[in-house]
């Protein structure tokens, strides 16, 4: 059991079902020590908070504008100590049975006191869930990026990404204002934002917004290859032979 | 148990020759069978025509003629045993080609009588194939009544939304009291409404207030986030409509155009009556987002469309379009009131077969029309 007194991020977009967890949480004040260190509105708002009032546990509900509970707690993980997370949830019927499958804690809401203070006592027990297992959730793609610079988590909105770029061990974010380094798979995150990004070369994903066009390059041995003209970024990126065909594809699209 | 004798309940009926769908069926199934005629009489383009000018001319006089009886008789004919009615429509055929064949012969140089028979036996043959089709048409509806009845059950209100609700008048309980008393109430009008038998038209009226309760319902939860815009002037009240035909497109709206967002966002109800006509138009602010939010767009959107269809035919219709500042819902149906003596007419009516019940009832109802428009946008 903790000795210590727990802290507590509620995180909900309705400021009624952030209300009643807190009155609940008060009813288990008496049995349980804790503390709310805060109320966030969304997912973005609740990484904000925790840079500056870091806590043990976080209660989020799932769906929610900007960013919601899943990937919250995605991006939480990047935290040198990352807190538990347990969601709430009115009524998710798919996501509910994967909670279930990969053990991932949840309270159906409207929550009853006994269940959050079974909840709460298990947390000094429980481990941040590993990013696999939420995964496993029917979750929908993230709207943002996540680096941990100077162990502050850094969010890069996907719409900024120009392009991503995999090089030894990192890849490679580039916006038109900077670059971050992320340590993910680049496969992954194609098949996660697929039809955002189109692959232009094997190591390099670069996002059909900022593509402004294509260009034919002759080589020093006399070869030719097409580039990719960027909006934003000055600089242009080769296409593989062997992804030539987006050079059509995504010209037609343009030209549409 | 009035349910369950509907249910089980589907006898013949005539068709409502007042509806405008079925005018339009009766008119292009006679033209197309007249053009058939002329075709297999004469092939070449020359003679082809010839034919066919001569066919029309027949044809179309006639057809009008029996059509315009036909409206005249409609309500009492609904009333009418089905066998009965048949008879009727079929003597009225034989009656108005003698009438017409008669005036014809007395201005135009002697037809042969040869021709007359001709006439009646085509048209003859051309009543028997529609009412068969109009027969064949109730009972193919009929169970989809019962069907739209079932979807509308089960599509209307999201789960999600009753959940948050129960915790959104949990968190008031304690600190304002009064208000969880309000919502609760609020809470158990919808409910009472969604759980009713909503085959029977219905006061817009009546369905406005059930919005309105919806949406408070809502705004307790959201609060800031939904501002509502009501447009309801020259709201005609007293327009009978199927119920549920806002409260789902208005549950829409602040699905996808208020709850993806953190900023304030305005859903406006806008319903007036024109030129005979109902209109609702709703806005709400249109969120580009991934596809989980859409899928169920269109299966309330479909499902307000097809009960429309089934009260109405095509004298009502549902539009919806991505507008530069929002999306929009376009809803027009025909101005239909209740007549306080007619109600048992309709109620027997109705009792048969849902397509025409709801044609005699406008028969006893004022006809005008009024124009929904329910739209929901980004404030």
């Amino acid at each position: 059991m903790a000795d210590t007194i727990l802290r507590v991020l509620l995180v909900d977009d309705e400021a009624p079902a952030r209300r009643r967890l807190r009155d609940l949480l008060d009813d288990c004040g008496a049995a349980f020590p804790i503390t709310v260190v805060g109320e966030a509105q969304h997912g973005r708002e609740a990484l904000d908070l925790l840079q500056s009032a870091p806590a043990d546990l976080v209660l989020t509900d799932i769906h929610m504008p900007d960013m919601d509970g899943i990937e919250l707690a995605r991006h939480l993980l990047k935290l040198a100590h990352p807190p538990v997370v347990i969601f709430t949830t009115a009524f998710h019927e798919h996501a509910v049975a994967a909670f279930e499958v990969n053990a991932i804690d949840y309270l159906m809401k409207p929550v009853r006191v006994q269940r959050l203070l079974g909840a709460l006592q298990k947390v000094p027990r429980l481990k941040p869930v590993s990013s696999e297992r939420l995964l496993q959730l029917p979750a929908s793609a993230r709207r943002y990026l996540s680096v941990t610079e100077r162990s502050r988590v850094v969010l890069v909105p996907l719409e900024d990404i120009v392009y991503l770029k995999a090089e030894l061990k990192y890849i490679t974010i580039r916006t038109s204002q900077r670059e971050y380094l992320l340590e993910e798979s680049l496969t992954k995150l194609e098949s996660e934002f697929g039809s955002r990004f189109v692959r232009v070369h094997r190591n390099c994903l670069v996002a059909r917004d900022f593509i402004r066009g294509f260009e034919r390059r002759v080589n020093d041995d006399g070869d030719s290859h097409w580039e990719v003209l960027l909006n934003g970024v000055a600089e242009t990126l080769p296409v593989s032979r062997r992804q030539q065909f987006v050079v059509r594809d995504v010209g037609r699209e343009t030209a549409a | 148990m009035q349910s369950i004798i509907r249910q089980n309940g589907h006898r013949p009926a005539l068709p409502d020759f007042r509806n405008l769908g079925t005018i339009l069926r009766i008119l292009v199934a006679v033209n197309a069978g007249a053009l058939l005629y002329a075709l297999a009489r004469e092939s070449r383009p020359g003679g082809f025509f010839g034919e066919l000018s001569t066919a029309v001319a027949v044809v179309e006089p006639y057809l009008f003629l029996v059509l315009a009886i036909l409206w005249l008789a409609s309500p009492r004919l609904l009333r009418l045993p089905y066998m009965t009615g048949i008879a009727l429509v079929l003597l009225t055929t034989v009656l108005a080609g003698v009438i017409l064949f008669e005036a014809q012969r007395r201005v135009l140089p002697a037809p042969s009588s040869a021709s007359l028979l001709l006439w009646i036996v085509w048209a003859l043959v051309a009543a028997c194939v529609l009412l068969f089709y109009f027969q064949l048409r109730a009972r193919a509806l009929s169970p989809a009544i019962v069907e739209a009845r079932l979807q509308a059950l089960q599509a209307r209100i999201r789960p999600h939304f009753l959940f948050n609700s129960i915790n959104a008048v949990l968190s008031l309980v304690r600190k304002e009291p009064k208000r969880a008393e309000i919502a609760l109430q609020d809470m158990a009008d919808l409910f009472r409404v969604l759980m009713r038998d909503n085959r029977d038209l219905a006061p817009l009226k009546d369905e406005l207030e059930l919005c309105r309760q919806y949406l408070e319902l809502e705004q307790l939860r959201l609060g800031e986030r939904l501002k509502i815009d009501w447009n309801l002037k020259s709201m005609p009240g007293d327009a009978l409509v199927p119920p549920l035909v806002l409260q789902p497109l208005l549950e829409n709206a602040v699905y996808h155009g208020i709850e993806p967002s953190s900023e304030p966002g305005v859903v406006s109800v806008n319903v007036f009556l024109t030129r005979g006509e109902v209109h609702a138009i709703l806005k709400n602010p249109y969120r580009k987002m991934g596809g989980r939010h859409h899928a169920g767009n269109k299966m309330a959107l479909a499902n307000v469309k097809e009960r429309l269809a089934l009260h109405f035919d095509a004298e009502a219709s549902l539009d919806s379009r991505v507008t530069k500042d929002g999306y929009e819902v376009h809803i027009r149906l025909p101005y239909r009131t209740a007549d306080p003596d007619a109600v048992d007419a309709t109620q027997k009516a109705a009792a048969q077969t849902p397509v025409r019940s709801r044609r005699s009832g406008s028969e006893t109802s004022r006809r005008a029309s009024g124009v929904f428009a329910v739209q929901v946008g980004h404030g």
